[in-house]
This record gives structure tokens, sequence and C-alpha cells, in this order.
């Protein structure tokens, strides 16, 4: 596909997206209360859609993962909340 | 055009599912043994549960056209208690005898604990022991990197297993690769929101090209949906992929995974 085809198929959709993602953080800020950890994750993710480095998905997933190499002790719950937990910040 | 839906967990599913999965094509799916959203309470929980999808499931789906294979094991979740996971892992090679079951699957890790990388250490034993095909699943979002990299590396320390009799299951872009260059197979989930969309599924066919890559629902209890191959069928219509392409990827190379087990045969 070039460019155009791209616009053509996605664009509208990328649109609705970032307006959708605007309105969320509009309402956390109408919110009270402290916003999570996972937020300011998210925040850190942002710029990483401004720059001209390829595979912007892979360094966003990236980011949210858990980058320790061992496994834990044991399995306390089953879920996942999408964002790792220890996430302090950008150079974590 | 029909198509293999490699992964789908019909026991949660209605009928309408396999009649609807039927009308859009779907010829053949195959099951692996999943957790149901609560721990069973025993390992008869677990036996009784292998047998509806070797015996039932089989049953049901050919009222529908639709051929049925499953995957036998005990999942990640449950692999906390290690004295009931060996009882149930005990019961596991009498299940393989079963004209479709297809190997072990879909083991792996969850949380990425020590018990589950031990359970999962010894359903590899099990696989190379009796020559199993193996379908492994990837943990979920923030846990699904590390997860996957300890993954490869336990499957490493099993010699015996061909890499590309094992396939590495939901995979997304930061994982992809690791799995490719090892040499296994890699699936691609299509979930609304929790693992690849179709147009996310759809680039990375784009970027990796066909080889040693499927599509699937993995449809169950939760947010999923079972037309999401159909659905990426659409969407590479709509990106201008040929029918050959589209029947590569939904067709053909589940086929030539799925029959490296002679249990598996493609429908007439």
């Amino acid at each position: 596909m070039n460019k155009q085809q791209v616009t053509e198929l996605y664009f509208m959709d990328a649109r609705s997206k970032l307006i959708e993602l605007a309105a969320t953080l509009d309402r956390l800020d109408r919110a009270d209360g402290e916003a999570d950890f996972r937020w300011r994750c998210l925040m850190d993710c942002l710029p990483i859609l401004q720059d001209h480095a390829p595979e912007k998905t892979a360094r966003i997933l990236e980011r949210m993962s858990d980058p320790t190499p061992s496994p834990i002790a044991a399995a306390g719950e089953k879920g996942a909340c999408g964002v790792w937990p220890g996430y302090r910040g950008k150079t974590s | 055009m029909h198509y293999i839906e490699p992964h789908a967990h019909m026991v949660s599913r209605t009928t309408d599912d396999y009649e609807r999965l039927h009308l859009a094509g779907c010829r053949v799916v195959c099951e692996p043994a999943f957790w149901a959203g609560f721990d069973r309470s025993s390992a008869d929980g677990f036996h009784d549960y292998f047998e509806q999808i070797t015996r039932f499931e089989p049953k049901r789906a050919s009222t529908y056209g639709i051929a049925h294979y499953a995957w036998i094991c005990l999942n990640p979740k449950e692999a906390e208690d290690l004295s009931l996971a060996r009882e149930v892992l005990s019961m596991i090679p009498a299940f393989l005898e079963r004209p479709t079951v297809l190997g072990i699957g879909e083991i792996g890790l969850n949380k990425n604990s020590n018990n589950e990388l031990a359970v999962f250490h010894e359903h590899l034993t099990l696989a190379t022991r009796h020559q199993q095909l193996v379908l492994v699943h990837t943990p979920h979002l923030e846990d699904k990197r590390k997860g996957t990299q300890l993954i490869l590396d336990a499957i490493r320390e099993h010699p015996d297993l061909a890499p590309e009799r094992v396939l590495i299951d939901h995979v997304e872009e930061h994982t992809v690769r690791l799995a490719l260059d090892r040499g296994h197979w890699a699936g691609i989930t299509l979930y609304p929101t929790s693992k690849c969309s179709v147009a996310r599924a759809i680039d990375l066919l784009d970027v990796y090209g066909h080889e040693r890559l499927w599509l699937n629902s993995a449809c169950d209890w939760g947010v999923s949906d079972p037309l999401a191959v159909p659905q990426a069928m659409r969407e590479m219509r709509r990106r201008g992929r040929t029918e050959k392409d589209i029947s590569t990827i939904t067709w053909h190379n589940p086929a030539r995974f799925l029959s490296q087990s002679p249990r598996f045969h493609l429908p007439e």
C-alpha cells in the first residue's frame, strides 16, 4: 500500500482513537484522587508517537513490560493490569 | 474460501457459534486445554474436561460440518499447586492416545512464577517422551515479553524437542521475532483489546512475511470473537492481498504445522 491508501483505510480510525484518548485524559483530570502508575507509563509512551524511529508499537509494548529477567517466587494473582506494577518512569 | 481456526475454546461457545463458523468457511477447529475462569478443585475436574474436549466437542462440531481436534495439558494459571499439577500430568499420556489429540498445549507461563516454569518443563519432558507437538501460551500484557523469553530459554533446555514442532502463541510486535528466530512457529491472536487487532495482525504479516505464522481467534469465555479470522481475511483483501496469500495464512500454514501430527487430517 502507498501512504494515500493507508490514509484512506486508516485515518478516520486513528483520528477516532486519538480523540477517545484525549477524552479519557479529560475524564481522568476531572476525577478525584491520584492517578496510578499506569497513566504515568501511558503518558511516557506518547513521545514515541512523535519520534522518527521505527517500531513504535514494539517500543510502547516494551515500555509497558516487566523488564526483570527472573521468574517471580509465586503467582499471587492470575491477572495482568496492562503496565508492569514496578514502573517508576522512563528509566525503569 | 475455507479456513482453519487453529485455536478456539469451543467448550465456552454455543452451537450458534459452530454454525456461524461453518457459514464463514471454517472447516477445522483446534481446541487447546485452558483455564475455565476458576481453579478446578481436583484432578477429576481436569479428567472430565479432557473427556469433554476429546469426545463431546468433536461430535458437536461434526454436526456443523467442522472437524475438531484438541490439545491436552494443565494450563499455567493452575500450575501453582505442584501436587495437583503432577496428578494431572500423570493423566495426560492416556489422553494423548485419543484419535483427535494433536499434542501438548496450551502450556506456558502466566505470571512467570517458579512453579509455572517447573510445570512447563515437566510438560516439555512429557512432549519429548511421547513425541508430541507443543502449543505454547505466552503471558498477557506486561508479563508477555519476560514470559516469552523465559519460555524460549526453557525450550532450549530440551534439545530433543525440534523447534519447528513448537508453536509460540499470542505473539505481538515485541515478541514475534524472538519466537521466529528460534525456529519456532508463531501464532497471532486476534483480540479486540488485549492482544492483536486485525489491522496489527496484518501489519505483522506485512513485516515478517508468511513463513511459520498463523492467525487465530482464541475465542473463549472472555472478550473475544469466534469470527476474528474471517475478519482478518477481509482486512487482507482490503489491503489488496491475493487470495493465495490469504489461503496460505489461514489454511496452508496451519495445515503444515498441524500435519506434523499423524492424527491431523484435512477434511475432504
